[in-house]
């Protein structure tokens, strides 16, 4: 049962891929973090002693900011666009890509689903 | 992010010698500019600068936050009124 950072890891994993589960943790940095802790990045969760799952936790609480802190950050930052009103922060509040992308179509993760327009002529069919 | 350090920010020569002096002067004042590539600097501080947007000058006042952005940045170019209803599409 290892826990760190509030999340609880995936005890049948690599280590490597566990640690991705917290967020704020990809591969890169999780390879990192058990080079700190030296231990192997193959070896299993569930196998992982007591005192390396402390080094861990004890490495990530000190060197990372992760979860809950970065959400926070993240919200800020975002916030901050805003507050300045700069176009970034335009496109944030309205919900539009940020960094250019097109509209014209696409771009649903941002705009969420697809909503039909009333009156709106097909494309011809052939 | 783009840009290479060793270069540093970059401003309109032009606008910046008004800055200068506007801040030199102590007085209070806007500058109108067509530079919407400069980046703000920490001298910008405070001032209010009328950006052009294509067509007309958008009052920026420049706080703490907004440095290392550019100037265009807050004067947007395009105005999005709405869709045509959908009445007006049919006809």
């Amino acid at each position: 049962m290892a826990r760190i950072a509030g999340v609880d890891l995936p005890r049948n994993k690599r280590i490597e891929i566990s640690l991705t589960y917290i967020y704020g943790v990809g591969r890169v940095t999780a390879l990192k973090i058990c080079q700190k802790a030296s231990i192997e990045a193959g070896s299993r969760t569930e196998h992982l002693s007591e005192s390396e799952v402390i080094k861990l936790r004890e490495i990530i609480e000190r060197d990372y900011k992760v979860e809950g802190d970065l959400r926070r950050e993240v919200n800020q930052n975002i916030k901050m666009l805003m507050d300045i009103g700069c176009y970034r922060g335009l496109r944030h509040r309205r919900g539009l890509p940020v960094r250019g992308q097109r509209t014209h179509t696409n771009a649903r993760t941002r705009k969420g689903p697809a909503k039909t327009i009333a009156g709106k002529k097909l494309a011809p069919k052939k | 992010m783009a840009r290479s350090l060793r270069k540093g920010p970059f401003i309109e020569p032009s606008l910046q010698k008004k800055v200068d002096k506007l801040t030199t002067g102590g007085g209070k004042g806007v500058i109108k500019t067509w530079s919407r590539r400069s980046m703000i600097t920490p001298d910008f501080v405070g001032l209010t600068f009328h950006v052009h947007n294509g067509k007309l000058f958008m009052p920026v006042f420049v706080t703490e936050n907004m440095v290392g952005h550019r100037l265009g940045e807050f004067a947007p170019t395009r105005k999005f009124t709405g869709h045509a209803s959908a009445k007006k599409v049919k006809r």
